[in-house]
């Protein structure tokens, strides 16, 4: 079990540092925050004329949580508004069971290897952090305009 | 040897994920011996009707049970009176109870409230309510390097301005015993009132509020073998009759006009509606479990479950413990592993079959002091075992490499 969750993958992703930065340009700066286990990132994103040019992030928090928020910000950047916000529908259907079929779950790309979260009731918050948190923060930069 | 305590409990020889169950989150909850399971389906099996109500055997029989276990845990605690004890839902509810009906009554512009930075949410959210409701300031007694609180902040903090000392028994995080006995002393000679959170304590080391001289002491049932739901409030029949009632309703009343109602007295006063008689019939029946065990006994195994444990981990250099140097200390062991967050390291263990906690443990300002975003904590009960220690001794060695760290 425990191979299928701490993969080299999610490892790597997990200690990489690439992402960790702040952004001189972002438009939209959005915290996330898991209340039941104190994990938080703060996610930015450089969105202008409807694509992500950039993305990157700042946060503590587990494994999974960490190695999920970088997967998501190297899937992300360069997407439209519209595409991301469908990965990210997807990926949250991926984390929650709704969606098993490996083939519907390839534009997820990397991010998919955190399928078998949805095995795990107690990590599955962990996974979507950051994703609840993009998809937050696009609801909230959307009202404003 | 002490007695197989397992046989009392069948919970834990089930299995968790293919592995012997190794049950140390007893600071969470407990688990629950077949005397307290079997005292609610009895209750239910054959003398469930309303309490106080009726005036059928049956009702009677309710209420029987359900004051004996208040007259039980007076005893228990060497409460003056039965009707110092109040049945809540848990500790936090006995919190709120003080924090609503004695400190947004007796507090003014000004006041100040006295608590220490180890304290659980629940003994410093209700005090940030009544501080800011009332004008008065939330003080913080700090800790010093060994997790103890600091006698330099208690002398500075404590003065005539602290109407109320809010101060946690034992840590929930670092488990520490705090000298309640002194500090209740100290705050009494400035004219403050003492409230004492039990939760960690009464269910591991004798208490007993006339010695402590504890305005009031708080405690939930489910982390002393008891059912969930069933919490107490001790508190001086002087304060306790002074105050209004909690929550309003059946049962708490004295006459009903259509304008004007009067209190009942004490206890009733302060339990509006049905009460939970099967959590006050397991609190009984766990109380009675507890005395039998006795707590020398208690004390003795948990301390060499915890000191075992703390030596065990002292070995391994990328473990980091808190409030691990300091003597009074009981059953609970707070570290971290290095590089690893608190939640990976428990979903390791979990799929080894032992169970612990990971994250702030409803205590963020004291992860903020530790400068901790979350810690791993291992609670002990008595009926824990030296091979249970092992097992979490095994899997902590195996966290870095799963994590692909070592």
């Amino acid at each position: 079990m425990l191979e299928n969750i701490y993969t080299e993958l999610i490892a790597e992703h997990s200690q990489s540092r690439d992402n960790r930065r702040t952004l001189p340009n972002a438009t939209i700066t959005e915290r996330g925050h898991n209340p039941t286990c104190g994990d938080e990132i703060t996610l930015s994103l450089e969105v202008t004329d409807g694509l992500i040019r950039d993305a990157a992030f700042s946060g503590d928090g587990c494994a999974i949580s960490q190695a999920s928020t970088d997967m998501m910000i190297e899937l992300l950047r360069g997407k439209t508004v519209d595409e991301a916000k469908k990965l990210a529908e997807l990926f949250i259907d991926m984390i929650h069971g709704d969606i098993t079929d490996d083939d519907e779950l390839e534009p997820l790309d990397e991010a998919a290897a955190l399928k078998n979260i949805s095995t795990m009731p107690a990590r599955v918050k962990c996974a979507t952090l950051a994703w609840h948190t993009f998809d937050t923060a696009i609801k909230r930069s959307e009202a404003q305009r | 040897m002490s007695k197989n305590f397992i046989d009392d409990f069948p919970i834990l020889r089930t299995q968790m994920n293919g592995h012997a169950l190794a049950y140390l989150d007893n600071g969470a909850t407990t688990q629950k011996p077949d005397c307290v399971v079997r005292s609610i389906c009895g209750y239910y099996g054959g003398c469930n009707a309303n309490p106080h109500r009726g005036v059928y055997e049956l009702s009677a029989k309710a209420t029987k049970i359900y004051e004996d276990a208040r007259r039980k845990v007076a005893k228990f605690i060497n409460a003056k009176s039965a009707r110092e004890i109040i049945f809540t839902k848990n500790a936090t509810e006995s919190l709120n109870l003080v924090a609503y009906c004695y400190g947004l009554t007796n507090l003014h512009a000004g006041d100040e409230i006295l608590i220490t930075v180890a304290e659980h949410h629940s003994n410093l959210v209700p005090w940030q309510m009544v501080a800011r409701a009332m004008g008065a300031r939330l003080n913080y007694i700090y800790l010093t390097a060994d997790g103890n609180l600091s006698a330099a902040d208690i002398d500075a903090k404590l003065t005539r301005r602290t109407k109320i000392l809010a101060v946690t028994q034992i840590s929930n995080v670092l488990g520490l015993v705090n000298d309640v006995k002194t500090l209740a002393a100290r705050a009494h000679e400035v004219g403050a009132i003492v409230v004492v959170d039990g939760a960690q304590s009464v269910p591991h080391i004798p208490v007993d509020v006339r010695d402590l001289d504890a305005d009031f002491l708080a405690f939930s049932g489910h982390k002393m073998l008891s059912p969930m739901g069933i919490g107490v409030l001790y508190g001086k029949r002087e304060l306790l009759d002074e105050m209004p009632p909690f929550l309003r309703g059946g049962d708490m009343i004295e006459y009903v006009t259509e304008q004007e109602t009067t209190f009942a007295e004490l206890p009733q006063k302060f339990e509006a509606g049905t009460q939970n008689v099967e959590g006050a019939a397991g609190l009984s029946a766990a109380i009675d479990y507890l005395q039998t065990v006795g707590f020398d006994e208690i004390a003795r195994i948990e301390h060499n479950l915890t000191t075992f444990a703390i030596d065990e981990l002292k070995k391994l250099p990328y473990v980091e413990l808190y409030g691990c140097d300091a003597a009074n200390k009981v059953g609970i062991v707070t570290f971290n592993v290095r590089d690893v967050h608190p939640h990976d390291v428990a979903t390791i263990l979990d799929a080894q079959g032992v169970a612990i906690r990971a994250g702030h443990h409803c205590a963020q300002p004291l992860m903020k002091f530790l400068g901790v975003n979350a810690t791993c904590r291992a609670s002990f009960y008595f009926y824990n075992t030296r091979r249970d220690v092992e097992r979490l001794i095994d899997a902590v060695k195996t966290v870095r490499g799963v994590m692909h760290l070592a």
